[in-house]
């Protein structure tokens, strides 16, 4: 299976973009859109033909491909196993999905934005970085390893970047795409060390590898108290998982990334790359199952975000922002999902959310083209005639979000609730009730979302046009390049939800979690099962909730903002206001964490550089140096005859000094005393010193202290005695260097028995 | 044989060239100094084909003072390969940037650089530590000149500054180079300063730390380590374009260059002992020098800044002692010379057109210079670290090295509790991630981004094509290092591999009371040559190691 | 047959004077004369020993006392006359631009 070209199909969207970025503004409009939809449209192909291949190689049929043959990073060890990490390509039925959701979403998002962008000065630019996020992207969902993921994975941050502030010249778009890449840059860096951890369990990063048998061994072993590896590294990859998908409490960028075009905020800010953080933990789904705390982490996180953000999403005024936060809370069903161990039903939720809310936001795109930018849903209205096409579909769109039976929405939304209210792992740390408080609020969020979906449908296409009617008098459809991506969305939005039609309603296994199976198999997180009735009841539950949520939506916005929507909002100022802001989450950050930060780096630079090390430690030691050298300048007094004087004093006081100056001692010397007899031997050395230069000759003599008189000098450092009378003697050995004719001498008492002695006494 | 000979004294031979040429033609002074830096350039490339990167290639041993064992003796591993050709490679880049920027004593300027250039790959060549020692001085002084005299206002002071900085280490370095000659004189009654000899010299912890110290003094100034990192910022300040690129892309690199080669194979228990605080030291680095660049308002000092917390990178991933680390050091070394050039010579442009380099002066200039920007916004994702261009392989080796230095570095954990694990070290180095794009953006988008309101830039002119030439090798050089790094690793990883295992085996051979100096046995020297034949006193020692040393 | 103590008894006064003349005289071209009598102090002692010794290689280091001594003498003489052509004074006392 190793022959088909895998690799191209990133290659061909990043040669789009080479194309665009290095001669697309030679080139003319139609050309540089042509080539962006073209490049795309070729990786679709390609991606579709993989699949076709993959289908035909069996349910545990992957393809694999790499962009060079050896490795792409690897460092080799003495001492334990080395690093090598390719530059492999997976396809496999989880990364097919994806392939298939971005090359297909993407490109009629490409085609879209030929009409969107017709005008824009910087169309070769858009397209170029457009192309450029699709290879990433799929870089990312093809990877066969963490790092080959982490390219992708950084990738798309960048190109989001460059997206959001694609018009750079308003300063808040610029901030914004920065945001977003900081942001994005803190969950990686979880994202990295959870990847470290990986490898320092493993010592491997592929994902065939890590899921091998003694890897998931190594992975249980306790790393940190009774934590194992696996929870901590995967609590770490949440991290990352939670920046780039915009989770509580990272999820600050995703609103502000609003700031740039619109098909750039479908197809990243939405459909795709906001997912990845999803796909990686259903990548991953079998060490993230290893410990059920970090999957109830997981729940409880996409939990509360699901809710977080569809608070704020009902009292949003601007239309891409309501579908920002629309799309946080949706991304937390996806964690729910995957938390709950649903993985299957997150994935679901994962492709029938791309096309929806790509569609809603190219719906979006389509009203504010035809309004002339007007983004503020209070100041719309009854658009439904002008356009019925963006019409019709946005309210496919909005059913299926808001989980309307027979739209995708539903499916997908059904199957993660579902796997919620089964979910019933005791997990320590956590009430046994987790999995029925997460399907409850899951419920709450569901409500909100059907209700603020309607009251934007409502507000933009119902009752009277609220806005200047000069804009209103030139709102006209937008043009075919844009209505049949639109339709084309609806059409996925509407089907999509059949492929996972629950085993309660047809009697056979939901198709698309069946058909993931195999990929997303694990031991510990079995999809959960309820019985027939029960889910029939939770569907029941769901729908009823979303149509309770669409009739407030109804009766409060069907003709403009009733005055019981104000009164409601007037009547909770405080509430309002907290939620209208946002819960002040952006300020909370900036008083916390970015003041604090800057006040630091502020005294880092004025206080410890300038001051302690540079103006005391270095400055300083200059101004002692030169205080000396002030001091010293009393000697140089320019005279040279004092010099001479100075000259002849210390030449006298170094001959003088000389004279009794030592190169050696005697001393340490021992005496080895045998009766009457004694044998001297001098080392020659000063105390401190080890050894003696090899080639010093040095003169010895000895004077035993009896009368006979110092002997004569000898070269031989050993000198022997015979005493003729016992009693305490001197002995005194002189030392002599001849190159320097310098002296020294060690004089010694030692006692002299006189008679043989049985034992040899020493005294040193 | 004499192939690198050439290539370090070909432009010293240019330089005595140039004096032959009057003053006044300045043209032909540029042209043949660029001429000279490029055939430079181009000759150390052939350096690569063919390199056994384990052992010293193309060797030259030149008798230089007999009587005191000085040879000039040269030899590239696959080490300092790369990193002479990134030396050669910034070069003619350099020269090239400042063909309008300077226009005072070109004969002299362009006399600087080569004898600079000279200095710099000699010294990353060198095998005789005399020799090292007079490279390692022979490139203080023209920087010294380039900053006094074609730099900024403050220029005097920046370079004495430079100047002293650098010397106070130099000097106790070689005290300690002279400490081991005599050593080694001891041992074996003869006198030398070769690399291979010195390094087989065992000496007692307390000697290695002393001369550790000594040169670990003179490296942590070049590097420069938190604390000793002040004359960075305003050497980069006022040194002009060409000065700053060499200074950042090359000569930084001396100091983690000699802790990995002579530092740290020279002295293993000493380096065991001070493991804990060049981490902490370079942590403190990453961490400090990111957030002092962040409130920088001046873009060239939010680069040195920058520098700082780079090079702590490297200092890391080299303390963690292990083949990630090192690895990404080098890779790492290589990364910052290609992508803090790169923004170095970006900021030569802006400043060339606006005379300033204030952050608040600029703004929007992405709106006139549209290749300008591509270049920068290059050059700035490498230097932060982003997959696929230089900065990330370097990076992530280190800390993934440095995050399990503890498997093949003992002693770490206790020196400081629990806080000094490696892995929570290696976490804190890793928010260095997070804080090089705080900086660095911010910087991207205080100079590119936002409304264009200054009628100063409005009519800023774009990259003319000379301006191009000078970008598009380091943008090529950015994305290869990012997407194929093993052309690199495969000469720098057995090199690493190699250097490690000698580390290793001297490590375990540390000398127990009552010693003498003595040497190792010779036997994984990664030497070439038939240097003078030298019994090791104590045969029985030093077991020549089997994983390594296979080449011999 | 003199002593070589008494060459060297002669040779010390001589060294002794030169120094004095060094040390006290203001003139500078009389120091000069005194450095001169100091190195000719110096040669004295060398050719003492030579003729004590009978070694020829003192001798040959008296010549190159000599040598030196004569182009220190002129080095000397030309430093002092260009401080005269500046200063029209050759008094050592006024000569401290060292000190600056």
């Amino acid at each position: 299976m190793d022959e088909f070209p895998l690799y191209l199909i990133p290659l061909l969207p990043l040669c789009g973009a080479a194309i665009n970025l290095l001669f697309g503004r030679h080139l003319p409009r139609a050309a540089v859109a042509a080539i962006g939809c073209t490049a795309v449209a070729m990786a679709a192909v390609l991606a579709w033909k993989a699949f076709a291949l993959l289908e035909h190689a069996g349910p545990s049929g992957v393809l694999t491909a790499s962009f060079f043959e050896g490795d792409w990073i690897y460092a080799t060890e003495a001492s334990g196993p080395s690093l090598h990490i390719g530059a492999g390509l997976l396809f496999d039925r989880l990364s097919g999905v994806m392939v298939l959701v971005i090359t297909t979403v993407g490109f009629l998002i490409h085609l879209y934005s030929t009409a969107y962008m017709e005008d824009d000065p910087g169309l070769a630019r858009y397209f170029g970085y457009l192309n450029l996020f699709t290879g990433a992207m799929l870089i990312l969902v093809l990877g066969d390893s963490l790092p080959v993921t982490f390219v992708g994975w950084e990738g798309v941050g960048l190109c989001s970047y460059l997206l959001i502030g694609f018009w750079f010249d308003k300063e808040q778009n610029a901030y914004a795409g920065r945001k977003a890449f900081i942001v994005n840059r803190i969950g990686d860096f979880g994202f990295l060390l959870g990847m470290f951890l990986l490898f320092s369990a493993t010592s491997t990063l592929k994902y065939s590898e890590l899921g091998a048998a003694d890897s998931m061994g190594a992975l249980q072993h306790a790393f940190l108290g009774k934590w194992s590896f696996a929870a901590i590294a995967s609590l770490l990859l949440f991290v990352g998982a939670t920046g780039k998908s915009a989770q509580l409490p990272l999820y600050v960028w995703l609103p502000d990334a609003m700031a740039g075009p619109t098909p750039v905020s479908a197809l990243i800010h939405a459909a795709t790359m906001v997912t990845a953080g999803v796909y990686m933990i259903a990548r991953l789904h079998f060490i993230f199952a290893i410990d059920p705390f970090v999957l109830a982490v997981i729940a409880s996180v996409g939990a509360a975000t699901a809710l977080f953000a569809a608070t704020v999403g009902v009292t949003q005024k601007p239309i891409k922002k309501i579908l920002a936060y629309s799309t946080v809370s949706q991304l937390g069903f996806m964690f729910i999902g995957v938390g709950v161990g649903a993985t299957g039903a997150g994935v679901f939720h994962l492709v029938t959310h791309a096309f929806f809310k790509a569609g809603l936001f190219l719906g979006a795109g389509s009203i504010m083209h035809a309004l002339a930018g007007e983004e503020d849903v209070t100041k719309m209205g009854g658009l439904a005639r002008r356009m019925p096409i963006t019409r019709w579909t946005f309210l496919v769109y909005c059913l299926a979000i808001a989980g309307i039976f027979p739209f995708s929405g539903f499916f997908s939304k059904d199957a993660i609730l579902a796997g919620a209210f089964a979910f019933d792992a005791d997990v320590p740390g956590f009430p046994h009730w987790l999995g029925f408080a997460i399907y409850a609020v899951g419920l709450c969020a569901a409500f909100l979302t059907a209700f603020y979906m309607f009251r934007a449908y409502w507000l933009v296409f119902g009752g009277k046009f609220r806005g200047d009617p000069h804009t209103f008098d030139h709102a006209h459809e937008s043009p075919p390049a844009m209505t049949v991506p639109l339709v084309a969305l609806a059409v996925g939005s509407a089907l999509l939800g059949l492929l996972g039609i629950p085993e309660a309603m047809i009697a056979h296994a939901n198709l698309f979690e069946e058909w993931l199976a195999p990929v997303l198999a694990s031991g510990h997180a079995e999809s959960p099962h309820l019985s027939a009735g029960l889910e029939w009841g939770l569907m029941l539950c769901a729908s009823g909730v979303a149509l309770g949520g669409i009739f407030l939506a109804r009766s409060l916005y069907a003709n403009g903002i009733s005055p019981t929507a104000d009164r409601i909002a007037e009547g909770l100022p405080r509430l309002y206001k907290i939620v209208f802001n946002k819960y002040h989450v952006d300020e909370i950050y900036d008083l916390l964490v970015i003041r604090p930060l800057r006040a630091v780096a502020r005294f880092f630079w004025k206080v410890i550089d300038g001051l302690i090390i540079d103006l005391i430690l270095v400055r300083g030691s200059a101004l002692v140096v030169d205080l000396v050298g002030r001091g010293a300048r009393f000697f140089q007094s320019g005279d040279v005859q004092r010099y001479v004087v100075g000259v002849i004093v210390g030449t006298g006081a170094i001959v003088g000094i000389s004279a009794n100056w030592t190169a050696c001692n005697a001393a340490p010397f021992e005496v080895t005393v045998a009766g009457a007899d004694v044998t001297v031997h001098a080392r020659g050395m000063s105390p401190g010193q080890v050894a003696r230069p090899k080639n010093q000759q040095l003169e010895y003599s000895f004077d035993f202290g009896d009368g006979t008189g110092e002997g004569k000098p000898q070269p031989s450092s050993v000198g022997k005695h015979h005493y003729d009378a016992k009693g305490k003697k001197t002995i005194t050995v002189r030392v002599r260097d001849p190159r320097w004719d310098t002296r020294s001498k060690e004089s010694r008492t030692v006692v002299i028995p006189g008679v043989p002695a049985e034992g040899r006494g020493g005294v040193r | 044989m004499t192939l690198l000979a050439i290539v370090t004294l070909l432009p010293l031979i240019g330089a005595i060239a140039l004096l032959a040429i009057p003053a006044e033609e300045e043209g032909l002074h540029r042209g043949i100094g660029f001429a000279v830096a490029l055939g430079t350039f181009f000759l150390s490339l052939l350096l690569v084909p063919g390199l056994t990167p384990a052992q010293w290639n193309s060797v030259v041993d030149w008798t230089w003072v007999g009587a005191l064992g000085i040879h000039f003796k040269l030899g590239v591993d696959g080490i300092s390969v790369f990193l002479v050709i990134l030396t050669t490679f910034l070069m003619p880049i350099a020269m090239l940037s400042s063909w309008r920027s300077v226009q005072k004593k070109v004969r002299e300027y362009m006399i600087t650089l080569l004898i600079l250039e000279t200095g710099m790959i000699g010294a990353f060549v060198a095998l005789d530590l005399f020799v090292f020692y007079v490279f390692w001085e022979v490139m203080l002084i023209p920087m010294y000149l380039l900053i006094g005299i074609w730099g900024g206002d403050r220029r005097i002071y920046a370079s004495i500054k430079f100047v002293l900085y650098t010397m106070v280490g130099s000097l106790l370095m070689i005290v300690a180079i002279l400490y081991l000659y005599v050593q080694h004189h001891e041992a074996t009654q003869v006198w030398s300063f070769d690399y291979d000899e010195l390094r087989r010299l065992v000496l007692s912890p307390r000697e290695q730390l002393f001369c550790f110290l000594a040169f670990a003094s003179a490296f942590c100034i070049k590097v420069p380590l938190f604390p000793f990192h002040t004359w960075l910022p305003d050497a980069h300040v006022e040194a002009p374009t060409a000065g700053s690129v060499i200074l950042a892309g090359v000569l930084l690199k001396f100091g983690t260059y000699g802790l990995l080669r002579f530092a740290m194979p020279m002295f293993p228990s000493a380096v065991a002992m001070c493991a804990p605080y060049l981490t902490i030291l370079a942590v403190i680095g990453i961490v400090y020098g990111s957030l002092v660049a962040w409130v920088q308002t001046d873009v060239k000092k939010l680069i040195a800044y920058s520098s700082v917390a780079h090079l702590g990178f490297v200092v890391l991933g080299l303390m963690a002692w292990n083949g990630r680390g090192v690895d990404g050091a080098m890779l790492t070394m290589l990364a910052h010379g290609i992508s803090t050039g790169g923004l170095f010579l970006a900021i030569g442009v802006l400043y060339e057109r606006r005379h300033t380099r204030r952050l608040d002066e600029f703004g929007g200039i992405a709106a006139v210079m549209p290749k300008f920007t591509a270049v920068f916004l290059i050059v700035t994702l490498a230097s932060v670290g982003l997959p696929g261009l230089s900065g990330f392989p370097g990076e992530f080796l280190i800390l993934l090295g440095s995050f399990d230095s503890w498997r093949t570095w003992g002693g770490m954990p206790h020196m400081f509790g629990f806080g000094s694990h490696p892995k929570i070290i290696a976490s804190v180095a890793a928010t260095g991630v997070i804080l090089g794009a705080v900086y660095l953006l911010w910087m991207f988008q205080k100079v590119m981004f936002g409304p264009n309101n200054n009628p100063k830039n409005k009519q800023l002119p774009d990259l003319s094509a000379r301006e191009i030439a000078v970008f598009v090798p380091i943008v090529i050089a950015a994305f290869w290092l990012g997407l194929y790094p093993a052309t690199f690793l495969a000469r720098i990883d057995p090199a690493v591999t190699q250097t490690l295992a000698q580390f290793r085996q001297k490590a375990a051979d540390a000398p127990g009371k009552g010693y003498t100096p003595r040497m190792l046995a010779r036997d994984s020297a990664p030497s070439a040559t038939s240097a003078t034949a030298i019994g090791a006193m104590d045969g029985d020692h030093g077991q020549p190691g089997h994983d390594h040393g296979s080449h011999r | 047959m003199i002593p070589v103590e008494n060459f060297l008894i002669l040779a010390a006064v001589l060294f002794a004077i030169g120094v004095l003349g060094v040390v006290l005289r203001r003139n500078a071209l009389i120091v000069l004369m005194s450095i001169e009598l100091m190195l000719n102090a110096a040669n004295l002692t060398l050719l003492a020993y030579g003729r004590a010794r009978h070694d020829a290689t003192f001798q040959a280091l008296a010549f190159l006392v000599v040598a030196v001594a004569a182009a220190e003498a002129a080095v000397g003489l030309a430093i002092v006359v260009g401080i005269f052509r500046n200063r029209h004074s050759t008094n050592l006392d006024e000569l401290t631009l060292m000190k600056h």
